[in-house]
């Protein structure tokens, strides 16, 4: 048995110490020097101070941004430890709702929900599109659709006090179509749109 | 479904298949010991190694004793594994202070990882230390990988070899799958995937106040060296707990491409390798068109179903357009949609990688039913790296018995001649699967502490519990994430059946190695079966279907189809 023994341990140390160390720790020296950006979480800084990352969506709900989709993550209870309660965009805790299709406080919800957007914005000029009404799979999702967020141009637009027509050119600069023209969907990112209003509007609005 | 989905899912099949050609070549000359363009680097390494750890490249092994080995580094790696996460709040390298994981928890994520499951039952960036990730996580990420593939390689050299009582040595073909195959395309993937922007650093987590004034804590940490082997080891365990979803593990529709062929990559390319190493390249060429078909007819339907969206929400635009995804998207991504989240689904669980770039729990019934079939039928469809091939083996010896029946002659498979213990030994593997997954699956129903998992009422409920062990055993490690899995009962009875899956099918298959390495090789004659037509490929798909089908076709009718035809009739609950 201990024949046996042997080269497993000894096997089992050698590779923790070069795929578990030594592979990461390369990967990490050259991700760095090649990709900095990247490697450190693709973060945003506005006049100094670190406001977002490019990737990580964030939670919005003044009138005058534009809204994400919903994000089902959740936080630690601060009144019991054993529970959780929402926390959109806790990029901390990353998760979906995992709702069931065929749930009725599932449909209840996004149903319900939608009613809400219509009401928000009652000057939509297209229909709302499933991707506003449903939470992400990660509950960090940067990205709405095209349509989501022109979904939300006459409010925004009202809110304010822009034409239109500024907010669309804004959005059609902020959207990227599929990858190569085939992979994946359109998308516009809302952080980066809502941080160029902010700059289009002349700094951050309180 | 539209044009540009379609586009995708042919894109994806010819990335694939023209990637799998020349890696299985190369692959083909690793494990035959030829001189491979690598060799200045590495065989000094390897030779190193073997030094270090007293092993004797020249000592092969009898089958029971590759098999002991296999067994002996898979216990060791289990605990020290366990060993880190219940120490972690000890060690270096835990920015955000995680504390130790409790003793199920730790049990349950060691056996994962050891059977190459990688069940999550964990929040990765909520739970794990840094450390653990890498010094844990990413190294099962490449053992469990490695094992399966040299139990693959063993089984071949079974075919391959004549009279011959070893079927190789089983530290050797660990060493060389780890240091030739997994380790470069691990560091190419992981720089491709930190320049479409997947961290990787040492960093504490970020702190940020947001444009409305919140705060908002990014989590960080050294994600892109874990997440390649994620994919390419046929592993799945995410460093974030959205797994692939995550916008930092799969942050574009390229990342996304890669993910998805790197985790097909390497099963695909040992079904070349299989056919250059038994010297008859038709027969991994039927092999794998085989796969290929039952994996296109799965993102068919995965995408259509998808596509079509929740029949409840119908009053909310579901249309598929240039400006919007439409379909199903609760739990999916904007930037990936629907097409690439039916492949992304439909390929991990045909593969048993188990990584999601959406949450399944939320698919509609069909879409749902798919990834969950694949998994039933054995994991076979390209399978896990390894352990798909060895699989799909299996299945191939019964149908040359089934064959063989027919015409009634003594079935042969490349000149090996499938006598009573073989076919019993393939029969064992083919039956113990539906066993775990069926009796851990009547218990969990039966007992309280199972029932008190299930988040989903009517239908939908049973599937939950059934994709849980189907996974478990099945060592794919995707979930109907509304199952809370992270309980003492589903801990334990999850973690038996990942091992049962993995070692119980290991150890048949390497005694099937050790009986065809034993054998003559016959010369092929005119009452042999030929098994690179489509007359044969058409039966072994036939075969996997039908033994799927006959064993899982009533548990499929309560869970997924009826929750199907009642939603179709407007039956919620």
């Amino acid at each position: 048995m201990l024949k046996h023994l042997k080269p497993a341990i000894l096997l089992t140390l050698v590779l923790t110490v070069l795929t578990g160390l030594a592979y990461p720790v390369a990967i990490t020296g050259l991700a760095g020097a090649l990709f900095p950006h990247q490697a450190h979480g693709s973060l945003i800084e506005r006049n100094g101070a670190v406001v977002g990352s490019e990737l990580i969506g964030q939670n919005f709900t003044r009138p005058d941004y534009f809204h994400p989709r919903p994000s089902a993550t959740t936080t630690t209870d601060p009144d019991d430890p054993a529970k959780t309660v929402p926390a959109p965009y806790n990029a901390a805790s990353s998760g979906a709702s995992n709702a069931a299709p065929s749930s009725r406080s599932f449909i209840d919800g996004v149903l319900a929900l939608a009613g809400q957007l219509r009401a928000e914005n009652p000057d939509a000029e297209v229909a709302l599109p499933i991707d506003l009404a449903t939470a992400s799979a990660s509950g960090l999702d940067p990205h709405i659709s095209p349509q989501a967020a022109e979904f939300q141009v006459p409010r925004v637009a009202k809110a304010r006090g822009m034409a239109d027509a500024d907010l669309r050119a804004m959005i059609a600069h902020a959207t990227e179509g599929r990858t190569f023209g085939v992979l994946g969907e359109a998308t516009v990112n809302v952080l980066k749109l809502n941080l160029a209003l902010d700059e289009a509007s002349g700094g951050a609005r309180r | 479904m539209n044009a540009a989905g379609i586009l995708q899912i042919v894109l994806y099949f010819a990335v694939l298949t023209a990637a799998a050609i020349p890696l299985g070549a190369y692959m083909a000359r690793v494990y035959s010991f030829e001189r491979t363009w690598l060799d200045p680097v590495l065989r000094p390494i390897e030779r190193g190694i073997h030094r270090l750890c007293a092993i004797d490249p020249e000592a092969e092994q009898h089958w029971t004793a590759y098999a002991l080995a296999c067994l002996m580094f898979s216990l060791v790696g289990l605990l020290l594994m366990y060993a880190l996460m219940r120490l972690q709040a000890m060690l270096p390298l835990n920015p955000a202070g995680q504390v130790a994981v409790a003793p199920d928890l730790a049990f349950n994520t060691a056996v994962s990882f050891t059977t190459n499951t990688n069940w999550q039952n964990y929040g990765g960036e909520s739970t794990m230390a840094y450390l653990t990730q890498m010094a844990g996580m990413t190294v099962k990420n490449f053992t469990s990988a490695a094992t399966g593939m040299a139990v693959l390689i063993a089984l071949v050299r079974g075919f391959a070899r004549r009279q011959s009582r070893t079927v190789g040595n089983f530290y050797v073909d660990v060493v060389r799958s780890t240091l030739y195959i997994l380790l470069p395309l691990a560091t190419v993937v992981a720089l491709v995937l930190v320049a479409q922007g997947v961290p990787q650093n040492f960093d504490a987590y970020t702190d940020v106040v947001t444009l409305e004034g919140g705060r908002q804590i990014i989590a960080q940490g050294p994600a892109a060296s874990q997440v390649a082997i994620k994919h390419i080891g046929t592993n799945g365990g995410g460093f974030f707990n959205a797994n692939s979803a995550h916008p930092f593990e799969n942050p574009t529709a390229l990342s996304n491409l890669i993910e998805m062929t790197g985790q097909l990559l390497i099963s695909a390319g040992l079904v070349f390798a299989f056919g250059r190493m038994i010297g008859d390249r038709r027969q991994g060429r039927a092999l794998y068109i085989a796969m290929a078909l039952m994996l296109a007819t799965g993102i068919i339907v995965t995408y259509w179903a998808e596509g079509a969206g929740n029949p409840a929400l119908s009053g909310i635009d579901l249309a598929a357009t240039d400006q919007a995804p439409g379909g199903n998207m609760e739990g999916k991504e904007v930037r990936f949609g629907i097409a690439s989240s039916a492949i992304f689904a439909t390929t991990t669980t045909a593969t048993s990688c188990g990584a999601v770039n959406a949450m399944h729990d939320s698919f509609t019934p069909l879409g749902g039913m798919v990834p969950l079939v694949n998994i039933m039928l054995g994991e076979v469809i390209f399978g896990g790296v390894g352990a798909g091939l060895h699989g799909m083996i299996v299945f191939v010896i019964v149908t040359v018995f089934i064959a063989g029946l027919m015409v009634g002659r003594t079935p042969e498979y490349l000149g090996k001649k499938m006598e009573a213990r073989e076919v019993k030994l393939a029969v064992l593997c083919i039956l113990i699967f539906p066993l775990s997954i069926l009796g851990f699956g009547a218990v969990a129903v039966m007992l309280p502490a199972g029932l008190a998992g299930i988040a989903a009422p009517g239908p939908h409920g049973l599937t939950e519990v059934l994709y849980a062990y189907t996974s478990a055993s099945g060592n794919n490690g995707s979930a109907f994430g509304g199952l809370s899995g992270n309980s003492w009962f589903y801990n334990t009875t999850l973690g038996a059946a990942m091992l049962i899956g993995r070692f119980l099918i290991i150890v048949p298959t390497l005694a099937i190695a050790g009986s065809l390495a034993a054998k003559k090789i016959v010369p092929p004659s005119s009452g042999t079966f030929p098994t690179h037509g489509s007359q044969f490929i058409g039966l072994l798909i036939a075969i996997i279907c039908v033994i799927g089908g006959l064993t899982f076709f009533p548990v499929l009718a309560l869970g997924p189809i009826v929750e199907h035809l009642l939603l179709g009739a407007g039956t919620l609950f």
